[in-house]
C-alpha cells in the first residue's frame, strides 16, 4: 500500500494556496475601465511593450470576426481601448480556463488508455492500472470544476465564447453576426451545458464502474467474472469516448473562434490528450519506483511507455500538420486567419510548440536505449507536458486575449492550482488500493513482461 | 586442416532456448543457430552484439531527407518557380510546407529501402544465393544448433548435449577448408 508523505501533501497545498492567491490577484488587477487600460498600456510604452500592443491590437479583432473595422474608425481611438479592456478581463478567465481544461486532459487521456488496455486485453500493462485508476481519480473533481467554469462561460458570465454574448444572435443589435446566427441551433448556451452534463456525466460512470470492477476483481477472481465486466464496458465507452470527445473539443476549444472550423479538430485534441496521459503515466511511475514502490514495474514497461509517448508524439505532429497544410494550402480567408493570428501574435509560443512536442521528443526518444533510461524518460516527459499545456495555451488564447497576450501572473498561478490539486488528488488516489492489480488475468504476463 | 561440428536438433523453442543457455554456461562455443522462424530473446541468449542496423536506418533517413530539400530546391525554387495558389516560389523556407510531404516519403523510403538492402548484404544473401542450411528440417518444424567440436571431447559434448533435450546430434567432419 502507498502512503501519501506529508512532504508531498504539503507540497501540493501550497501549490494550491499559491495559485488561488496569485489568481486572485490576476482577477483583482484586470482593469475595469478604458481609463485603466490606458493608464496600463502608457506606463507600459515606456517598458517598450506598448507599441507593439497597440500596433497589433487590430488583428487580434480577426479572431473574432465580428467587429469590422470601419466601426473602429468612426469611434475612433477609444474603441481599440475597449477591445484592449475586454482582452484584459478575459486574461485571468482564458488562464484558469486553460488550466483547468489542461489538467482535466490529463486524466481523461489516462482513462481513454486504459479503457484501450482492457479492450484490446493487453498483457504487458496491468501493473499500471492502479496508476491509471489513480490519474483517473482526478476526473471527476477536475471535471466539475471545469463544468463550472463552463456553465458560467456558456451564460455569458464572462466573455470567453463570442457566441455567449445575445447580442450576436440579435437581428437588432449592431453585434449581429449571420454566421454565428447560422450555427446558433447548436451554439447556445442551454445545449452548451446540457452537451456539456452528458460529455462529463458518461465519462464519470465509465470511470466509476471500471474503477470498482477493477477492486471487485481483486477480492474474487474466480471465472474472471468482474474482468468479463471491465472489458464490455471498456469496449462500449471507447465508442461514446471518441464520439463526445471530438464534440467536446468543439464545445470546449473550437467554437473560442466560431467563425471557423477543422474536421479533424477532435482528432488532434484527442492525440494532444492521450499523449499528455501516458506522458503523466510514465513520469509518476518512475516517481513512484525512485521511493522503491511498484518493484514489480522493470524497465520494459517504461520502455513500451516511452514508446507511446515517441509515436503519440509524431501521431500528433501528423495531425497538427495535416490542419495546418490544408489550410495554408488553399489559404482561403476565413479559414487562414486561424493561422495568421497565431503566427504573427503568438510566434514564439506557435513554432516554440512544435520543437517541443515534434523535434524534441523525436531526437530525445528515437533511441532504443534511451527509452529505458529513466532521467531521458523525465526530461522528454516534462517537455512533452509543457509542450502541450502551450498547445492548449494557443488553441484557447488567440480568440479571447488576442494580442494582449502574456504569460503572467494568473497563466503560472492557475497552473500552479491545479498542479497541487492534480498531485493532491492522485497521490491520495493511490494510497486507496494495493499498488498491484493482482486479480488482473494478465497479471503474471504483466510481471514478466520482457522486451 | 579439418574440423570437426556437432549438429544437435531440438522440436522445440523454448527447448533451444535453455539449451544454448546451459551450452554457454558450459563453455562451448555455438558456431551458428538455425531457426525456421525468428526466436525472441535468441541473439541475446547467444550473446551476439547488438545489431547496428538501426543506426544505418538514421544515416539513411538523413540521406533521404537532404534528397528531397535539395531535389524540391532545385526542382521548383531554382530551375522553374512557380506560382501555386497565389504563393510564388522563390523561397524554400517559405513553401517549406509544400514539400513536407515529399521530404517525409523520401526519408521512410530511403530508411525502409536502403535498410533492407544493407539487411541483405550483411546477412550474405542475394539472387540465386545456395542455401547455407545444413538440414532442410530447419525450414520446416526443426531447429539445430550447430556447435564447434575441434579439440573437444566429442562424446562427452554428445552425452551433455542430449540432456539438453537434443532429439538428434550428428558429428560431422568438415573436410573442405573451413571458413
Amino acid at each position: 500500500m502507498y502512503t501519501l508523505s506529508s512532504k508531498l501533501r504539503l507540497f501540493s497545498i501550497i501549490l494550491v494556496v499559491i495559485g488561488a492567491i496569485g489568481l486572485a490577484t490576476g482577477f483583482l488587477s484586470a482593469p475595469s475601465t478604458i481609463e485603466e487600460v490606458k493608464e496600463m498600456m502608457a506606463h507600459d510604452a515606456h517598458g517598450g511593450h506598448g507599441d507593439a500592443h497597440a500596433e497589433n491590437g487590430g488583428h487580434a479583432q480577426n479572431a473574432h470576426g465580428t467587429e469590422t473595422h470601419g466601426k473602429e474608425d468612426t469611434h475612433g481611438g477609444d474603441a481599440h481601448y475597449e477591445h484592449v479592456l475586454h482582452q484584459l478581463q478575459n486574461k485571468p478567465w482564458a488562464a484558469l480556463y486553460v488550466a483547468a481544461f489542461f489538467f482535466f486532459m490529463i486524466a481523461l487521456g489516462v482513462l481513454a488508455f486504459y479503457a484501450i488496455q482492457f479492450a484490446a486485453q493487453s498483457g504487458w500493462s496491468p501493473v499500471l492500472f492502479r496508476v491509471m485508476e489513480a490519474i483517473t481519480a482526478y476526473l471527476v473533481p477536475g471535471g466539475i470544476i471545469l463544468f463550472v467554469i463552463l456553465a458560467l462561460s456558456g451564460l455569458h458570465v464572462n466573455h470567453l465564447f463570442v457566441w455567449a454574448d445575445p447580442g450576436v444572435v440579435d437581428p437588432d443589435s449592431d453585434k449581429f453576426d449571420a454566421l454565428i446566427n447560422g450555427k446558433s441551433g447548436w451554439l447556445n448556451g442551454t445545449g452548451f451545458i446540457i452537451r456539456a452534463i452528458i460529455f462529463l456525466g458518461g465519462w464519470f460512470l465509465y470511470r466509476h464502474f471500471a474503477v470498482k470492477y477493477s477492486r471487485l476483481q481483486d477480492e474474487d477472481a474466480t471465472g474472471n467474472k468482474w474482468y468479463k465486466k471491465s472489458f464490455k464496458i471498456s469496449a462500449a465507452f471507447l465508442v461514446f469516448f471518441i464520439y463526445t470527445e471530438s464534440m467536446a473539443s468543439w464545445d470546449w476549444i473550437m467554437s473560442f473562434d466560431p467563425h471557423w472550423f477543422s474536421t479533424l479538430f477532435g482528432w488532434y485534441v484527442f492525440a494532444s490528450l492521450f499523449v499528455s496521459g501516458i506522458t503523466t503515466i510514465a513520469l509518476i511511475t518512475i516517481y513512484l519506483k525512485s521511493k522503491g514502490y511498484l518493484e514489480f514495474v522493470n524497465n520494459s514497461h517504461i520502455h513500451d511507455l516511452a514508446k507511446f509517448m515517441f509515436g503519440i508524439s509524431i501521431f500528433w505532429t501528423y495531425l497538427w500538420f495535416s490542419q495546418f497544410m490544408l489550410i495554408w494550402y488553399s489559404n482561403i480567408p476565413e479559414e487562414v486567419t486561424y493561422f495568421i493570428t497565431r503566427i504573427e501574435d503568438y510566434r514564439l509560443p506557435f513554432f516554440g510548440m512544435l520543437v517541443m512536442n515534434f523535434i524534441f521528443p523525436v531526437l530525445v526518444l528515437m533511441n532504443s536505449d534511451y527509452k529505458r533510461i529513466n532521467w531521458f524518460v523525465v526530461m522528454a516527459g516534462i517537455i512533452i507536458l509543457c509542450g502541450h499545456y502551450i498547445d492548449v495555451y494557443n488553441m484557447i488564447m488567440p480568440a479571447t486575449v488576442g494580442a494582449s497576450w502574456f504569460i503572467g501572473i494568473s497563466e503560472i498561478s492557475a497552473v500552479l492550482l491545479f498542479l497541487g490539486l492534480f498531485l493532491f488528488i492522485v497521490f491520495n488516489a493511490l494510497t486507496k488500493a494495493p499498488l498491484l492489480a493482482k486479480g488482473n488475468p494478465y497479471i503474471e504476463e504483466s510481471k514478466h513482461f520482457h522486451y | 586442416m579439418a574440423s570437426k561440428v556437432i549438429h544437435a536438433l531440438y522440436t522445440d523453442d523454448d527447448v533451444l532456448m535453455d539449451a544454448v543457455k546451459q551450452v554457454r554456461a558450459e563453455h562451448y562455443h555455438i558456431e551458428e543457430v538455425y531457426t525456421p522462424f525468428p526466436v525472441h530473446g535468441l541473439d541475446k541468449a547467444m550473446g551476439l552484439a547488438p545489431t547496428r542496423l538501426a543506426i544505418t536506418s538514421f544515416m539513411y533517413g538523413c540521406v533521404g531527407l537532404t534528397f528531397a530539400i535539395s531535389m524540391m530546391n532545385y526542382i521548383m525554387i531554382e530551375d522553374w518557380p512557380q506560382n501555386i495558389g497565389g504563393k510564388p516560389s522563390f523561397s524554400y523556407l517559405e513553401n517549406m510546407p509544400a514539400f513536407v510531404p515529399i521530404m517525409f516519403e523520401l526519408t521512410v523510403f530511403f530508411a525502409a529501402h536502403l535498410m533492407v538492402i544493407t539487411f541483405y548484404m550483411r546477412s550474405k544473401l542475394w539472387p540465386f544465393k545456395e542455401a547455407e542450411n545444413p538440414d532442410v528440417r530447419t525450414t520446416d518444424d526443426h531447429f539445430l544448433m550447430e556447435l564447434d567440436a575441434s579439440h573437444q571431447d566429442v562424446d562427452s559434448m554428445i552425452s551433455f548435449l542430449s540432456n539438453t533435450g537434443a532429439v538428434e546430434i550428428k558429428v560431422i567432419d568438415k573436410q573442405e577448408d573451413n571458413h
